[in-house]
């Protein structure tokens, strides 16, 4: 019989964690296509903006003072970007695998599930964006690690907000399923148009700016780009970035528990899959 | 006083006007092996469900191991375990790395090892390295059991647990869980069609129609109320409304 004293119910166990992240470590570890994937689309976007970058420079004024300012801000891009397919496709994996109903009726909890899922899209962004980010320096003479500690920042909070997005995406296709899933690959392009990743946020239309100044990302690319251009770090707009992303990520993460909440009542474990 | 393995009370689950599981009542006591009998939409599933805690009742109290269901279903999870060939586990990962993976999951103390036993236990050994997607679904089955035991659950929940399987590997399932059960005097409550299973593991039979409890006892009572030689033909009695000579069907 089960030892009583070994069922005491941590609140939160980093043992139930580890075993998510080990099973999408695993999957990865057996799946070569996962990870060509996971470095294929990064790969291919440096690669077309190094090419542009390489044009516009000598064509444009505004790129030929920072010529990496494309490349920089692509690869800022994806890490938000795939930030967010990461918690996505870790949730989606469950899906496909009809393993959800196990997972329910185990020990993990639902903020357990989350952190997982966290640590994983940690774990696919530096599978994939690691060995692009090098790629660079040699194919085109930029090295975005020449942002120094800002990039840390940058990055983190990028990710962030990746994390918010999937973690969204993630509630969406919990509710309603997988006709849902491809949100995890167009809901933040929505985002793109508006945060200025590759112009000035004073582009858009006064009202757009607005929104837009709402946005991490809006912020994040406007540091960058300060940075870039030998403007100094903009300590404002990171704090205003971290704010933003700790109150979207908060909602998210209540937004993806009272989902699952809800899943319970309506019995949407019951009948998981396609 | 040890509390009784589940405790469920005017127990209720609609879906807007539809009514799954209406006002059951029902204790397992520890140690015995229970089925939920019943047709398809019966509410066996519903009910199993809402034991497990991963469907929310609309109203009535749920107690497993002597903690609150619905309140406390973290304490219980790590004490109970389930199984079900209609729910998948990982394809693309190996036997070993999906039992490694719930063995974490549950806290196994000592995880290769204790994945070793049950490899022993159920014959596992030459698929542990193999692709949990490429199994037959004995195989399957037989992986499912694994896991289904590796925290030596107190309370083992079980739907349908040898639908898929031929008759040989089937009873040869049921011998695990007959010695499971003397092992480690844990509780079984069993979602099932098969009436054979019924007979051969249960102490007590609990029969659903239409989402209530219609009756219940041993299998050897129920035999004797309908005055049928066999389970399935009271199971007919009841799902087509045939009355047994002492008057069964509430």
């Amino acid at each position: 019989m089960s030892d009583p004293s070994r069922h005491a119910a941590p609140l939160f166990s980093w043992r139930r964690v580890y075993a998510m992240v080990l099973r999408h470590v695993y999957l990865m570890r057996g799946s070569w296509t996962r990870i060509a994937e996971a470095i294929y689309w990064p790969l291919i976007n440096v690669v077309v903006w190094g090419f542009i970058s390489q044009f516009m420079a000598g064509h444009s004024d505004w790129v030929a003072r920072a010529s990496g300012v494309f490349l920089g801000a692509i690869m800022l891009w994806d890490v938000m970007f795939r930030g967010n397919l990461g918690v996505a496709l870790s949730f989606l994996e469950e899906m496909w695998s009809r393993n959800l109903g196990h997972l329910s009726v185990s020990p993990l909890r639902p903020l357990e599930l989350v952190t997982s899922m966290l640590c994983m899209s940690l774990i696919r962004l530096l599978v994939g964006m690691g060995p692009v980010a090098l790629l660079t320096i040699p194919l085109y003479h930029y090295s975005i690690f020449s942002l120094g500690l800002p990039l840390l920042a940058f990055f983190i909070n990028l990710l962030v907000t990746g994390w918010s997005v999937g973690l969204a995406v993630s509630a969406m296709v919990l509710r309603y399923g997988l006709g849902a899933e491809s949100l995890a690959w167009v809901l933040i392009f929505a985002l793109a148009p508006l945060c200025g990743i590759y112009y000035p946020i004073s582009v858009l239309p006064e009202w757009l700016q607005n929104i837009a100044w709402y946005l991490p990302p809006s912020h994040v690319f406007e540091g960058m780009r300060s940075v870039m251009f030998g403007q100094g770090f903009p300590l404002n707009e990171l704090l205003t970035a971290i704010a933003l992303n700790v109150i979207g990520l908060t909602a998210a993460i209540l937004l993806f528990l009272r989902v699952y909440h809800v899943a319970r009542v309506k019995g949407l474990f019951l009948g998981m899959g396609e | 006083m040890i509390p009784p393995a589940i405790e469920v009370t005017h127990l209720v689950k609609r879906y807007g006007d539809v009514v799954a599981v209406n006002d059951i009542s029902f204790t397992v006591a520890r140690g015995t092996t229970v089925a939920l009998l019943g047709g398809n939409g019966a509410g066996k599933t519903t009910t199993l469900s809402m034991l497990l805690g991963i469907l929310l009742p609309s109203s009535g109290q749920i107690r497993v191991l002597g903690e609150n269901m619905l309140t406390h279903r973290h304490r219980v999870l790590p004490r109970v375990n389930f199984s079900s060939p209609y729910v998948d586990l990982p394809h693309r990962l190996t036997v070993r790395e999906n039992l490694t993976v719930y063995a974490h999951l549950y806290a196994v103390p000592h995880p290769k090892k204790r994945i070793a036993l049950l490899a022993e236990m159920f014959d596992l050994a030459p698929l542990l390295s193999r692709p949990a997607g490429s199994l037959s679904a004995g195989q399957k089955t037989r992986v499912a059991l694994a896991k289904a035991l590796l925290n030596e659950p107190e309370l083992l929940m079980l739907d349908e647990p040898t639908a898929s399987l031929d008759p040989d590997t089937a009873d040869w399932v049921r011998g695990m869980f007959q010695d499971f059960q003397r092992r480690t005097g844990a509780t079984l409550l069993l979602a099932s069609h098969n009436m054979t299973e019924v007979e051969r593991l249960c102490d007590d039979v609990l029969v659903m129609k239409n989402g209530t409890i219609v009756d219940k006892g041993s299998p050897r009572a129920l035999l004797a109320r309908y005055d049928r030689p066999t389970l399935e033909d009271v199971f007919l009695d009841i799902a087509r409304d045939r009355r047994g000579k002492g008057g069964a069907i509430p």
